[in-house]
């Protein structure tokens, strides 16, 4: 078994390697749309900060959605993710192992980029560190319940803008204990209960999840 | 009279009592008859169907 | 225990028959119940001390709201039935709800924000309860739009089932952090403030409203399922008599 996850993870590598872009795009995404908001309502520092958490998160949501839509585009145009459904392994393990992966090449990257960016926009250096636990705990969440949007929309043409629709409404726990949490700390307020709480989510999703893309996946491949 | 102006005037805050009233009634009107214009338009279309069958 | 009327619901027909039956009673409490209800909380109701005669819109906004939720929980409990087992009628049901619901959450929204004009000034606020529904309004939305995205019929139940139960799952999750995040981001002046309990006249026309929207949404989803099951079963001896009942 433990090969069996040791195998998969070296082909999502692999994979990864041979296209960059997909793992460069959401990035640039996200800066381009932190930098849309300065120019959107004025260079102000004051009015920037009160809106950087808000601002960093949001454009995290976003990010993840763009990298979500091929998520298992690719696997099931060639086949393997019929082969994924069919094998005697079960098919939550190897979901686990493809939605750790993307969160290594895409929450994990986030987590790195977003204190440049938050200082672009007047975040205090102490609240840095608490927007990055918060981004930390909350990519996995945001990695898990998208691939259940993604196994659902497997195959289906409207793919990304339907799988928008269908995760973002859930995204929005995540989106208030995460701005949340950061606006406390710029407050002086404590932020454990929030990261907590993150910390819970993130739990719930790692264990409830990989059931859900299943499924998703199963439906996706029968028709 | 007055009392059926009262009535509708409710002190003032008549056009929003009535406008909200009127939205639910139009909406709960149009999820009642809509499936039922569908069932007769579906029933018409059928017998339409058969009778060219049976031709 | 009686499983037969559990296995029964698995025939189309059956089904066809006995809500054909049920039908003309529910529509008589629909009436019934919203006209009386209506007619008491517009006219002899007492009027709030606080907000005056606008909170006559409870008589409508709270019961949609009610069916919306519950009509959520619903949809995920079809949801559930059709996918453990494999129940086509449970799949009809899911599809027909969906839309009612979106619709109640509608109403829900509508009147609340016209409530909100005279009781705060503006049509919109971004409280607890509103913002709660807006998001139930998108995550109708969003089974709407998978259900139609995907072409064949039984894996779009499928997927819509578990995108509800999905759904459901998140509501608590989502209705207590956006509860949280009011309390941070409020503003005294829009605090909603403890309501004193409701006198007998002022909650019983509630409680048949209430009633009288459950009744209705029942309505609408019997017909919108029967309707579906005579499309779904077009071909069979007995959807053709009663096409020729009717025709």
């Amino acid at each position: 078994m433990r090969q069996v996850i040791w195998l998969l993870f070296r082909r999502e590598w692999l994979l990864a390697w041979r296209r960059p872009g997909d793992l460069l795009n959401p990035l640039v995404f996200f800066a381009i749309v932190i930098s849309l908001f300065p120019l959107a309502v004025g260079p102000e520092p004051g009015m920037l900060q009160i809106m950087a958490p808000g601002v960093v998160w949001v454009a995290a949501l976003l990010a993840t959605l763009l990298s979500l839509d091929g998520m298992f585009r690719s696997d099931y145009e060639d086949g393997s993710l019929e082969q994924w459904v069919v094998s005697p392994h079960p098919l939550s393990m190897m979901v686990l192992v493809k939605v750790l992966h993307h969160w290594l090449l895409s929450g994990l990257p986030l987590v790195l980029l977003a204190p440049l960016f938050a200082l672009m926009l007047a975040l205090p250096l102490n609240v840095l560190p608490v927007l990055c636990l918060s981004l930390l705990l909350g990519t996995p969440v945001l990695s898990l319940l998208g691939a259940v949007g993604a196994a659902l929309t497997v195959g289906l043409k409207g793919g990304g803008v339907l799988l928008a629709l269908l995760i973002l409404p859930l995204y929005i726990p995540v989106l208030v204990l995460g701005t949340g949490a950061v606006e406390a700390a710029t407050q002086g307020l404590p932020v454990a209960g929030y990261l907590l709480w993150m910390g819970c989510l993130s739990m719930l999703a790692i264990s409830l999840a990989p059931l859900g893309i299943a499924a998703g996946l199963r439906i996706g491949v029968s028709e | 009279m007055n009392a059926l102006a009262d009535f509708i005037a409710m002190g003032g805050h008549g056009p929003y009592v009535w406008s909200a009233y009127a939205i639910t009634f139009v909406v709960l009107l149009l999820n009642v008859v809509q499936p039922w214009l569908a069932r007769r338009q579906l029933v018409k279309e059928e017998a339409r169907r058969l009778r060219r069958e049976v031709r | 225990m009686n499983w037969t009327f559990f296995y029964k619901l698995g025939s189309p027909k059956w089904f066809y028959d006995i809500s054909g039956r049920w039908l003309p009673w529910f529509a008589v409490a629909t009436v019934l119940l919203l006209a009386v209800g209506v007619v008491w909380g517009l006219a002899f109701a007492p009027e709030d001390y606080q907000q005056g005669n606008s909170f006559r819109i409870i008589y409508i906004h709270v019961p949609a709201a009610f069916v919306a939720q519950s009509c959520y929980v619903m949809l995920a409990v079809a949801g559930t039935i059709g996918l453990v087992w494999r129940m086509k009628l449970a799949d009809v049901a899911l599809q027909c709800a969906a839309p009612i619901g979106a619709w109640m959450t509608f109403i829900a929204l509508v009147t609340g924000a016209i409530w909100g004009k005279p009781t705060w000034g503006t049509y919109w606020v971004w409280d607890a309860r509103l913002t709660s529904m807006l998001i139930l309004l998108f995550l109708y939305f969003g089974i709407i739009a998978l259900g139609q995205a995907i072409s064949n019929r039984d894996t779009a139940a499928k997927a819509t089932a578990v995108l509800a139960i999905v759904g459901v799952i998140n509501i608590p999750i989502i209705k207590y952090s956006v509860d949280w995040w009011n309390t941070l981001h409020q503003p005294a002046t829009f605090k909603v403030t403890a309501k004193p309990a409701m006198p007998m006249e002022m909650w019983l026309p509630l409680l048949l409203t209430v009633l009288g929207f459950y009744a209705l949404f029942t309505v609408s989803l019997l017909m919108r399922m029967r309707l579906e099951v005579l499309r779904r079963e077009q071909r069979t001896r007995w959807v053709r008599e009663e096409m020729e009942k009717h025709a």
